[in-house]
């Protein structure tokens, strides 16, 4: 087994505290892993990546070769875009799709996401509303890796330990936040496939995750959406039309 | 044994902590920096280490040199061009030789992620004749590190532990072993060996000649040069380009492979490869040393020798497993994806509120008055100003070499001549062109931003800021009255623009200062 992972996003994102994460889960659950990252000049706000590599066998390679990745992991829809060619074709993207808007020809997001939706396999969370909804939105990394987590090799309690470990010296009060971050994104994330699987289309998804409160999302309700979206489709409009988010159980799976 | 998660620098670091390491050396550099900075966390508080930034890579290397000499141990680490500065003692150190070991463990940059050029630190260690390993993983920076301290005490040579970008900023787990006691304080008492008078240096120098022997013995018989013997196609993958080149291949390949990681280049071992083989491609992330000295001038009969004299590895730029596997002439792997050919770029820029971009706009203001005014400068986060919006910077060449340069263009008559250079970078190799220029009585304005902390590298401490820096400048001899000190701020903006003005219309050499802490250097403290 091995499993390759780009992860990208903007310098200041906090691409490297995602890295400490799996990295650590990595050597805890006994694997080989190499990763590379970036410092240096491009972290003044530029495009940032990292290429984190484990499994069970010796990693030669620091780099992911083209066509080699399992996953591109990113904290911003663009991004993704940026190493999408490092993909394998039965690969995966997770992405947030918060723009990072710091340059003056950034695209259009809805075209963006069109982008990101060819890929089918892909998971979309919004990660600055998922972020809020935890207490901070500096947490919007722990989102996009609890989004991630259910294919990575790890339990979650082991993620969750250094997502602890990362944030221990910055206070309780952070390492709550960010565990509770990447929780809501692991349901985030696990929510959006229950939809899509369940028939929605992926921009529709998207627009339908940004109205269910983050707080509330469990993923047994993904598929009961999907669902009554097909049976009715001015659901949907009704609550993309709608002020504010509505709970996530307000369509409730079967008991 | 224990198991530590460390980036390839950190890995440097612990194998030298554990190798009884007495002091840390080195100027910040990307992608060097770790090194230093993991040592003096690792040891802070124990009091066991000298840990404390240098001005610059030179006397950087003086003070692990001097280390050496009192018996202890000394590692000095900088980037690849940081070795340019530290030139003139590391040459000279092969020829005094050593006392307690040393080991300069030196990042080059392939592909100029953040440096000036790519040139190959491999070359230096051959040209000062000394031993150099080439890590090829986080484990064997570790293990090297041990290992060339004690082949320096051996031979009583300085040591080369040479790293790629790609190595010191990965990370992986590395076992680590037993720390070993410093060494006592014990002077060398062999006075003529380090006192480099010609008469001694004669003796020193054919001493240095007298080694290369066993230096090449100890790489022949090294267990990082290995070499397996199969069939007719041979491939030599010099420290991290033999992990490009293991991906790309199956156990069940019929290459013969040389993988080399300890030099001087192990002559006999390729005689054997060679002898073995009709064709061998040469991969090194680097210039190609290894390639250029199998060849030689007029080439092998009989073997077709290929790399990046040839065409088959790009001659510039960084190694990758995509262009190993390309040299292999193996098909690339299918991808999701193609590359998208138009995506909008994000390249690095100023902080939002950073004191560097109101300087620069009070200086474009000031400037608007000249004729396509040009402004030298220098090395450090405003070298960023180099692109829009501001486009404030014409010039980034070397530590310090804004001032110089400066002064020369005066020299030759061209008006203004203007320098912008960072504090730090100001200690490291400004002070020096400044006191010439002073002495000339050259019209020439520097511009000193003075943000308190090497900031590019993350916020090291600076040798010379606030009172210090005028002292230093002062001392230099430039005129109080034309030491000027500015506060870029939005709000300064036209005082500032005014001063610049008044400095500009001065025919003599001005120093302005501008002031304001970096703002990641007070996020920083504040966490």
């Amino acid at each position: 087994m091995q499993t390759n992972i780009i992860l990208a996003g903007v310098g200041g994102q906090g691409i490297l505290s995602i890295a400490y994460v799996i990295d650590n889960a990595a050597l805890d659950a006994g694997f080989h892993f190499k990763q590379a990252e970036v410092h240096g000049m491009a972290q003044r706000g530029g495009a940032v990546q990292s290429h984190l590599r484990y499994g069970d066998g010796p990693i030669h390679s620091d780099l992911v070769p083209t066509g080699r990745a399992d996953l591109v992991l990113s904290v911003e829809p663009l991004e993704v875009m940026r190493y999408w060619h490092y993909l394998s074709p039965d690969g995966w993207v997770v992405a947030s799709v918060t723009p990072y808007v710091n340059i003056p020809d950034y695209p259009e997001l809805d075209g963006l996401i069109e982008n990101l939706a060819e890929f089918g396999r892909v998971v979309l969370v919004d990660s600055s509303l998922i972020a809020r909804a935890a207490g901070n939105l500096r947490a919007q990394n722990m989102v996009v890796v609890g989004a991630a987590a259910p294919l990575l090799h790890f339990p979650d309690s082991t993620l969750e330990k250094y997502v602890e470990m990362l944030f221990a010296g910055k206070g309780q009060k952070t390492v709550d936040v960010n565990i509770r971050a990447f929780r809501l994104g692991r349901a985030a994330g696990l929510f959006f496939r229950g939809l899509v699987d369940g028939g929605l289309s992926i921009p529709d998804a998207v627009r339908l995750c940004r109205k269910i409160d983050p707080a509330t999302v469990d993923p047994a309700h993904g598929p009961a959406w999907a669902a009554a979206i097909h049976g009715d489709r001015q659901l949907l409009e009704q609550v993309l039309a709608g002020e504010s988010t509505v709970p996530c159980d307000r369509v409730a799976a079967p008991a | 044994m224990q198991r530590e998660v460390l980036l390839g620098d950190e890995a440097v670091g612990l194998g030298a902590i554990h190798a009884g390491l007495s002091g840390v050396y080195g100027y910040p550099g990307t992608p060097s920096t770790e090194i230093f900075e993991f040592v003096e966390q690792r040891t802070a508080g124990s009091g066991g280490v000298h840990a404390f930034w240098s001005t610059n890579e030179k006397v950087a290397y003086e003070e692990a040199l001097g280390m050496s000499w009192a018996g202890k141990r000394a590692l000095v680490c900088m980037k690849h061009v940081g070795l340019n500065v530290a030139a003139d003692a590391f040459m000279n150190s092969a020829v005094t030789g050593t006392n307690g070991g040393l080991v300069l463990a030196v990042a080059d940059d392939p592909g100029m992620h953040s440096s000036q050029n790519e040139q190959d630190s491999r070359v230096y260690a051959q040209f000062a004749l000394i031993p150099c390993f080439e890590p090829r993983d986080q484990q064997e920076c570790y293990d090297m590190m041990i290992e060339a301290f004690d082949l320096s005490e051996e031979l009583a040579l300085p040591v080369m532990v040479r790293l790629v970008t790609r190595l010191a900023h990965s990370r992986s787990g590395v076992a680590t072993r037993e720390p070993r006691p410093q060494n006592a304080l014990h002077p060398t008492r062999e006075i003529r060996k380090w006192t480099l008078l010609p008469s001694n240096a004669r003796v020193q120098y054919r001493h240095l000649i007298d080694k290369q022997p066993e230096l090449l013995r100890r790489a022949e018989n090294s267990v990082h040069n290995r070499l397996t013997l199969a069939g007719r196609r041979g491939v030599i993958a010099c420290g991290i380009a033999n992990n490009y080149f293991l991906e790309n291949v199956d156990d069940g390949h019929d290459l013969s492979v040389l993988s080399l990681a300890q030099y001087p280049v192990p002559a006999g071992r390729i005689r054997r490869l060679v002898e073995h083989v009709d064709d061998l491609l040469v991969l090194e992330d680097g210039y190609p040393v290894v390639e250029n000295m199998v060849r030689g001038l007029f080439g092998l009969d009989g073997v077709r020798i290929r790399g990046r004299m040839t065409g088959e590895v790009p001659r510039t730029g960084e190694l990758n497993p995509d262009l190993v596997r390309s040299a292999l002439e193996l098909p690339p792997h299918a991808t999701a994806h193609q590359p998208s050919p138009s995506l909008a770029g994000r390249p690095p820029a100023l902080c939002k509120g950073c004191p560097h971009t109101d300087t620069f706009r009070a200086l474009n203001e000031a400037l608007s008055e000249f004729e396509n005014p040009q402004v030298f400068s220098d090395i450090g986060c405003y070298t960023l100003a180099a692109f829009p919006p501001l486009e404030a910077i014409h010039s980034c060449v070397a530590m310090g070499a804004s001032i110089g340069m400066a002064a020369g263009a005066a020299h030759a008559g061209y008006r203004p001549a203007v320098a912008a250079i960072g504090d730090s970078t100001f200690s490291h190799g400004g002070i020096t062109p400044l006191l010439s220029a002073v002495q000339q009585g050259v019209n020439l304005k520097v511009i000193v931003l003075d943000n308190g902390t090497v900031g590019m590298t993350g916020t090291q401490r600076s040798m010379s800021t606030g009172d210090a820096l005028d002292h230093i400048i002062l001392g230099a001899g430039v005129a109080p009255e034309h030491l000027r000190i500015i506060e870029p701020t939005p709000a300064n903006h036209a005082a500032n623009v005014q001063i610049l003005r008044d400095e500009l219309a001065w025919d003599g050499t001005s120093v302005i200062i501008a002031r304001r802490t970096c703002l990641e250097a007070i996020k920083r403290k504040a966490s």
